[in-house]
């Protein structure tokens, strides 16, 4: 073996060698990754979800789904103590703006709501208080909020810090919850990829993806969160989100399924406010 | 006088490899005693025999990606961020330690998006 020969050979040696151990000198390793929660909720143990300013269809209540949800999320997933109590009708209270600044906070508390002189507006009764000329009940308020802008009449009753004060005193201080809720269907048609499934002369399938016009329609769905401080009234911390899904026209999904089904990808995010919670992931260690 | 100077010169080189080489393999034994105790979910244990590995040598590629990653699993994202960059600048072209940064780059980016909301 010439001297050459023998670099060559003992070079390949190595690399073999640097191949092996780079291949045996990482260790893939599961991690837990904390994130912390959005907001400081140290000073609170108890937490109420008080109602939501809700709206978009008539299929189904969205102030009340959303509360149940929430509190069922919060009880199994947060550190703080869910309050049980009755949903506020909160677009009727705040429907009535001029009433909540005259009267104060006392009459609107979710265990005597509209009493001691506010009146909340109700279906059978429009929101300036005139009866209806065909006599016929009038649209709940619920049913007139349509879209994102329909909320901003109500926007008043998240800055009312003696309100929800009044409110936080009644059950001792908690972190209140609220916001808006609008749930509302849409419909779209336009040029979409699908896959489909082909046969060739030779009788091989194959799947090919086409571009089709397609009418579909579905729902969206936008929460905004406001986190308010009982002790004091003020908001702490508000978000938004927004999601949607869409079927296939001819698809008959009910409203409460495609609502949870949008509700599902928002909880997380919501629960990260609260509580920390721990993204699962893997990492190289290495020598 | 010059013959002392380079004397000394000469032998600081011959020393030189040999103390380098004995750094990296004493700092090679914390970064391999950190893997087995972070495999046991020690990860405080782990975190000090690495944060020990690139104190012994610094410039030690692999010993930042693990710290990083420890850093990473204890919520110090900055922390983690720093060690990540270390490893990346000592070693640009390993793959794997490109591929945790990238993987804590997404959780960093989302945690931060949030917080500045």
């Amino acid at each position: 073996m010439t001297a050459r020969s023998a670099a060559a050979v003992s070079s390949v040696l190595l690399a073999c060698g640097l191949l092996v151990a780079g291949c045996t000198d990482y260790y893939e390793i599961p991690i837990e990754t904390p994130i912390q929660p959005k907001m400081d909720v140290t000073g609170f143990q108890r937490v109420l979800v008080a109602g939501f300013i809700a709206g978009g269809t008539e299929d189904l209540d969205p102030n009340l789904e959303t509360v149940r949800l929430l509190r069922s999320q919060l009880r199994t997933k947060s550190p703080l103590r869910v309050i049980e109590a009755e949903v506020l009708p909160l677009v009727e209270i705040a429907g009535d703006g001029k009433e909540i600044k005259e009267n104060g906070a006392t009459a609107n508390t979710p265990s005597a709501p509209g009493a001691a002189g506010l009146t909340p507006i109700n279906a059978s009764a429009p929101a300036d208080g005139r009866p209806q000329a065909n006599g016929k009940p009038a649209p709940s308020l619920e049913s007139q909020i349509k879209t994102e802008k329909d909320f901003q009449k109500y926007d008043k009753i998240f800055a009312d810090v003696s309100y929800w004060k009044k409110l936080g005193e009644e059950y001792q201080n908690p972190l209140i919850v609220t916001g808006t809720v609008l749930f509302a269907p849409q419909q779209t048609a336009g040029f979409v990829t699908r896959e489909q499934e082909v046969f060739d002369a030779t009788g091989r399938r194959r799947v090919i993806p086409i571009r089709a016009y397609m009418e579909r329609k579905g729902f969206m769905l936008i929460p905004k969160f406001i986190f308010i401080d009982g002790r004091t009234g003020a908001t702490l911390y508000s978000e938004t989100f927004r999601e949607e899904v869409l079927y296939n026209a001819q698809q008959n999904t009910p409203a409460l399924s495609s609502y949870f089904e949008l509700m599902d990808r928002v909880i997380p995010s919501f629960l990260s406010t609260l509580s920390a919670q721990k993204i699962r992931g893997t990492r190289v260690l290495l020598k | 006088m010059r013959r002392p100077i380079l004397g000394c010169v000469l032998a600081l080189l011959a020393i030189a490899p040999a103390a380098f080489a004995n750094q990296r393999s004493e700092a090679k034994s914390q970064v391999e005693f950190g893997i087995k105790v972070a495999q046991a979910g020690l990860w405080n244990e782990a975190l000090y025999r690495w944060q020990k590995a690139v104190q012994i040598d610094p410039t030690y590629a692999q010993a930042w990606n693990n710290l990083a990653i420890a850093y990473e699993h204890d919520g110090k994202f900055e922390d983690a961020a720093k060690a990540y960059q270390k490893a990346l600048e000592l070693d640009p072209k390993n793959l794997l330690i490109r591929q945790n940064y990238d993987l804590f780059k997404e959780i960093n980016d989302r945690t931060k998006r949030r917080s500045s909301k």
